[in-house]
């Protein structure tokens, strides 16, 4: 191990450690610009030059491997001269903009101009003008502030695997582009901000909205799908002004998807900010008091199994733990939380879980993917993937199967088939892949909501429970089976048992029994993805609906009482991704109007009826928690679930599986009202977004 | 650098392949680089499109060479903005390089530019009937400055009124010799012979005629 000495203090690294990481680790911060943690290093700006000595001149510390007998000096004469001398130049073309230009108060730039920078221009001459680029509806460029650390053709090309920002020209007429004006097509483009150490990749939607010294931040969880990405939500007054990733190595490293960037500015349209109340076939405004009165006069005379609940994909734990408790106290076991009708839950907890863990990923050497797209279902894993795919060389390749729809994941997979057949002759062990996943040391299979949420579903799942079984998916110390879900809200609701009780009705019998007239009153908390018309016309002889949930979404127009929720940025709420690791959102900014944490309204409403639920706080709800399920005991961390039977054997259908998210950039209520959303459906995807009901 | 060849938003034209000549001329070069290093036969490949498509490059010509190459079409308009003998728009019959760098510019080719554009009416820049006129940097024959390069050609040791009898046999339609305009060879000291005068062989037979690399000797 190379021992080298840096300002004066011996240290020994690792090989292969590079300069720039050695003084890091000592906490001497080199300022850099190329240089990216998670990108190859093309060592182009120079900024991070130290002294060598017995080196004729400084060299770039981002790209030197560490060596023994090194003797550097980060803050010498030589070093702060070089450095002055690099930011001299890349000020030359740099613009005086900062006060307008969105970057500033968090721009690398502006931070190290204060370091290292002159207080004149020595240069003369005009400053190089650069036309701006169209790069989609997402990232607004400014491209004569860039200063061509290429950090964002790197960023495209090894993590989001788009191939299409590059550098065209040469020298003084260097730009960076598409070259050809387009929208990038990736679900990761937002990042590029992130990356881009200046203020040449901003946010559109976020354009001239807000300083950052202006904002609050609060540290939170995504559910714009179930990875659960960490995220910081920055807000300003009551309003979300946009949200940023957050480091968490075990779940979306330091990315997000442009849906979990951007789709926030639909926390501000068609809010529900009131109690409403129909009559007369129209829904009007109303109090607290009149909407719980006019639920609890219809749930006065019904019996425990006229009476449902569906849980929508957003839920949060808390708010379903007391549901599930109301639904207890009124005697009904009609209740779930599979609104695609997903054949899931039920079992033991590996069976429904993504149990090798996101960052297991890396060490897998043959995955399989059935019905799932996970490109669209959840990018951050994809980009996972994608970074043990191209680790490939190193140790050793990564096989991907597909059985599904034969797409494009950005890394090179191996179609097998279409539908469930595939599955089977892999369980029974024929076909090339069987061999590949059985000859595997860490084999794992990746089962989508698109393969569970079908009528044959359970017997699907009984299939990839055989090929677990069969190929030595499940072993000491490693599991590879994973279920990938799409709703934030699926495994806490599961973990917590929101599923038909003894003799209780699914999502499907629930629709079928208001239908029939023998279910009377449906409660939906945040469930918009269910067919509506099967509960029948409002106030006519379909059943009662109470909508409790946050935007004016499908459920909301087909209710007959609406109360109010709070989105995710509005709560202290806990969801548990699709690991099955528990983590807690915070509450960001106040409920708009009326509107008040879920479970509070379930709360006041069981007092209101005299059922009241034993608990006065979030402290006493959460104990609750724990007594229901003891993983929710541990935030943060992923215990490994014991393997057990499940799935149903059972007949299967023929047609291929298909991804439940046909629309990436909308999946929920909130990314339905998102303006940014719409623009993306429009020009990235190139179709015109059916209006907003 | 004003250079007419770059000028973008010209009419691009939908597809591009190549001739069943050009196709066997590829698949020759490409085969020249080892197993999974094909994408090394972009530069050569490009040339070729440019003949092909009378001496400009199409998108649809850098988008037929990335998907022979399997590369993505951005790295191929990379290359293809990166070198300035790709041209990126349509250029006349003849493409007139004038050489504006420090020697060539010492040795009068302001001259040159003023001859071209007396002949031809076409300034820097300008494209009129069959030519285009672009200035350039260096093109490294700087011993027999000043010249031009027109297509493939090196004209050297011009002045004005060398410049207007090139310009004049081109447009006749004559092809005019290349490298020096003067007669000397290569790039031998003007006034004649200084050195090694004693050892000097006889005048072989003219330089090898096609390309008019001036200062090869």
């Amino acid at each position: 191990m190379p021992k080298l000495t840096i300002d004066g203090i011996e240290i020994e690294v690792e090989p292969g450690t590079s300069v720039l990481q050695a003084c890091e680790r000592l906490g001497i911060e080199i300022p850099r610009f190329c240089f990216h943690d998670r990108l190859s290093v093309p060592a182009n700006c120079r900024m991070c030059l130290v002294e060598m000595e017995r080196s004729p001149k400084p060299i770039a510390s981002c790209a030197m491997p560490a060596a023994d007998g090194m003797v550097i000096h980060t803050d010498s004469e030589i070093t702060r001269k070089a450095r002055r001398g690099v930011m001299e130049l890349l000020l030359i073309n740099h613009p005086l903009d900062c006060p307008i230009c969105d970057q500033g108060g968090e721009c690398d730039l502006q931070d190290q101009a204060v370091a290292y920078g002159l207080d004149h221009s020595r240069f003369q001459e005009n400053k190089r003008a650069v036309k701006e680029k169209y790069l989609g509806p997402l990232i607004k460029t400014f491209m004569t502030r860039c200063i061509h650390c290429t950090r964002c053709i790197r960023f495209s090309d090894e993590i989001a695997g788009v191939e299409e920002l590059g550098a065209t020209g040469r020298g003084e007429h260097m730009e960076i582009g598409t070259y050809i004006e387009r929208a990038i097509t990736s679900e990761l483009s937002g990042n590029l901000i992130d990356v881009c150490p200046v203020g040449a990749l901003t946010s559109k939607p976020y354009a001239f909205a807000a300083r950052p010294w202006e904002l609050k931040k609060t540290d939170t969880i995504d559910v714009m799908d179930a990875v659960g990405s960490n995220i910081r939500v920055d807000s300003r007054g009551g309003e979300v002004m946009r949200v940023l990733p957050r480091l968490h190595e075990d779940v979306n490293e330091e990315w997000i998807s442009d849906k979990t960037r951007f789709a926030c500015d639909g926390l501000r349209r068609q809010r529900l900010d009131r109690p409403y109340v129909r009559e007369n076939g129209k829904l009007r405004p109303a109090t607290w008091d009149e909407a719980f009165a006019t639920i609890a006069e219809r749930l006065g005379a019904l019996k425990g199994d006229q009476i449902a609940a569906i849980a929508g994909d957003l839920a949060d734990v808390e708010g379903l733990m007391a549901l599930k408790d109301l639904m207890g106290q009124l005697g009904s076991p009609n209740l779930d939380c599979r609104q695609d009708g997903a054949q899931i839950g039920g079992g033991p907890r590996a069976g429904y879980l993504f149990n090798t863990g996101i960052a297991g990923i890396e060490s897998a050497d043959a995955i399989l993917l059935v019905g799932t797209n996970p490109r669209w279902e959840a990018p951050i894993i994809n980009a996972r993937i994608r970074k043990r795919w191209l680790l490939g060389g190193q140790i050793g390749a990564l096989k991907v199967g597909v059985i599904g729809p034969d797409i494009d994941l950005t890394y090179r997979t191996q179609h097998l088939g279409a539908g469930p057949r595939t599955l089977q002759s892999i369980a029974t062990g024929k076909g090339d892949f069987a061999d590949i996943l059985g000859a595997a040391d860490r084999p794992m299979l990746i089962l989508g909501m698109g393969a569970l949420a079908r009528p044959d579903g359970a017997a699907v799942l009984d299939m990839a429970r055989q090929v677990a079984d069969s190929c030595g998916l499940v072993k000491e110390g490693w599991n590879g089976f994973n279920v990938l879900h799409t709703a934030a809200g699926r495994v806490g609701a599961l973990d917590i048992g929101f599923l038909p009780g003894d003799g209780g009705r699914d999502v499907a019998g629930i629709l079928e029994g208001a239908g029939s007239g023998a279910v009377k009153l449906v409660w939906l908390y945040g469930a918009d993805e269910i067919d509506m018309t099967a509960l029948g016309a409002p106030g006519g002889d379909g059943a009662f609906v109470v909508y409790q949930g946050h935007h004016g979404d499908r459920g909301a127009h087909r209710a007959d009482v609406i109360l109010p929720g709070a989105a995710y940025t509005e709560k202290n709420a806990t969801y548990v991704n699709t690991e099955g690791r528990v983590q807690r959102a915070r509450m960001a900014v106040f409920p708009p109007g009326e509107a008040r944490e879920d479970w509070r309204i379930l709360r006041a409403f069981s007092d209101r009826i005299g059922r009241r639920l034993p608990y006065d706080s979030l402290t006493q709800l959460r104990g609750r928690l724990v007594e229901a399920n003891p993983v929710f005991a541990e935030i943060d961390r992923l215990s490994p679930a014991a393997w057990g039977t499940f799935g149903t054997e059972g007949k299967v259908a023929n047609p291929g599986f298909a991804s439940p998210v046909a629309n990436f950039y909308m999946t929920d209520p909130i990314s339905r009202a998102s303006v940014t959303m719409a623009k993306c459906v429009q020009e990235i995807m190139g179709q015109t977004p059916a209006a907003a009901e | 650098m004003t250079s007419a060849a770059t000028t973008e938003g010209a009419a691009q034209p939908e597809t591009f392949a190549f001739t069943a000549e050009n196709l066997e001329r590829a698949k020759t070069i490409i085969a020249r680089y080892p197993q999974g290093r094909q994408q090394s036969a972009v530069m050569p490949l490009l040339d070729l499109a440019q003949r092909q498509s009378g001496n400009w490059l199409p998108r649809a010509a850098m988008d037929h060479v990335a998907e022979m190459l399997e590369m993505p079409r951005i790295r191929v308009y990379e290359v293809a903005s990166f070198y300035t003998m790709y041209n990126k728009a349509p250029v006349a019959k003849y493409l007139v390089q004038i050489c504006r760098t420090t020697p060539c510019w010492l040795c009068g080719c302001n001259d040159l530019a003023r001859a071209v554009k007396d002949v031809t009416g076409a300034g820097v820049g300008e494209t009129v009937g069959d030519f285009t006129v672009m200035e350039v940097e260096c093109l490294g024959a700087c011993v027999n400055a000043p010249m031009v390069q027109i297509n493939d050609d090196y004209y050297e040791d011009l002045d004005y009124d060398r410049m207007v009898t090139l310009l004049e046999a081109l447009k006749r339609g004559e092809m005019p010799a290349i490298g020096s305009q003067t007669g000397r060879r290569g790039s031998e000291a003007a006034s004649g012979p200084t050195t090694m005068l004693k050892q000097r062989p006889k005048p072989a037979a003219p330089a090898v005629a096609g390309r008019g690399d001036g200062d090869k000797g």
